[in-house]
């Protein structure tokens, strides 16, 4: 599956927080580590504060702060503030005399959305800091991952 | 910056693991006898709303009243009450695989949640499928039970090699 830009922006940035709950950052500090632009992220960062995951921190040193609960928040959580990820049957098209083909890859299609849900749902940010610290990839017998989150 | 993220992981690390116990410590975890198999069905009546009586002696009969290196059936018992159980096998073979653990059930007492107990019965299981010579783990969830997805996620599972397959019979 492929994250839009702003998802996979928001996914480094609410993770690289709640790394350290304490610590804040700038968007400019956090777009330098991931090479992103700082434009878009700060932009990303809003939302984020929008949807309560991060808490702006004004003045001279602000930045942004983690403002969740790690163990409870999931990367659903974060993905669904920028777009849409449902498994959602109904919106099969209506049973139409010829639409069968379209019917049948729509049918296919909501089993890896219903996947891929499950998949977000599961994962809470605390799991992925500690799939972070435990680099499974690095032993794996499959080549670790080169890119980051693919980004469409 | 660069080790900033690690060094916040190993600070999460510390939170999250540090208040549990340790394994070797772990209270009341042990071998189920028959006697335990009425807490056992009444837990997982509290918790599934259905009394499967036959099922879970059966349960016992195939992996606790034998119990050797890969039939396991482990409970948690705090003052006479069955506080926790997971059950679990070494297999062989199956779908071409070589030896794995396989974790059938695992279930804790509502009241005695997300205070590690959970995860000190899996280690637990772990251990034993380790001891067994076994170097994974498996099991399966239904994709609608996040709780019991998001507990196996947070032990370190990840998807599988295997894709299950089923179809209507009628
Ligand atoms: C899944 C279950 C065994 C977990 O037991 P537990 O003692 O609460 O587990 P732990 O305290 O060790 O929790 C470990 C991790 O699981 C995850 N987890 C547990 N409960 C969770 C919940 N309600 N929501 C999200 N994640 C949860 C968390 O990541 C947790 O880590 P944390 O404590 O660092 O937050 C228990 O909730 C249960 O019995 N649920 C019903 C099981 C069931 O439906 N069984 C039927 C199929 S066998």
């Amino acid at each position: 599956m492929r994250f839009q830009k702003a998802t996979a922006i928001a996914l480094y940035a609410v993770l690289e927080l709640a790394a350290d709950p304490e610590r804040q950052l700038t968007a400019v500090e956090i777009a330098e580590k991931y090479g992103i632009s700082a434009h878009h992220l700060a932009k990303v960062l809003r939302d984020l504060g929008r949807g309560g995951l991060v808490d702006a921190v004004r003045g001279v040193g602000g930045g942004y702060r983690f403002a969740g609960n790690a163990k409870r928040l999931t990367l659903m959580d974060v993905v669904s503030l920028f777009e849409d990820v449902t498994a959602d049957t109904d919106e099969l098209p209506p049973q139409a005399a010829g639409q069968e083909i379209a019917q049948a890859l729509r049918f296919v299609l909501t089993e890896l959305d219903r996947q891929t849900v499950a998949t977000l749902r599961s994962i809470t940010l605390s799991t992925m800091l500690k799939l972070v610290a435990r680099r499974p990839w690095a032993g794996a017998e499959t080549k670790p991952p080169r890119r980051r989150v693919r980004q469409a | 910056m660069a080790n900033r993220l690690a060094a916040g992981v190993d600070r999460v690390r510390r939170t999250t693991q540090a208040p549990r116990p340790r394994r070797d410590q772990a209270p009341g975890i042990r071998p189920a006898t028959e006697t335990d198999v009425p807490g056992v069905i009444a837990l997982d009546q509290d918790v599934t709303g259905l009394l499967k009586r036959d099922y879970w002696h059966d349960m016992f009969e195939r992996y606790g009243a034998h119990p050797d290196a890969t039939r396991i059936f482990l409970v948690a018992e705090n003052a006479g009450r069955i506080d926790g159980f997971i059950v679990g096998e070494v297999r062989a073979w199956e779908f071409g695989s070589t030896p794995s653990g396989w974790v059938f059930a695992v279930q804790v007492r509502p009241g005695r949640r997300v205070q590690g107990l959970g995860s000190r019965l899996f280690e637990t299981v772990c251990d034993r499928f380790r001891a067994a010579g076994v170097d994974r783990v498996r099991t399966m969830v239904a994709p609608e039970n996040t709780v019991i997805h998001s507990f196996f996620r947070s032990q370190g599972m990840m998807a599988g090699p295997f894709i299950e397959l089923e179809m209507r019979l009628d």
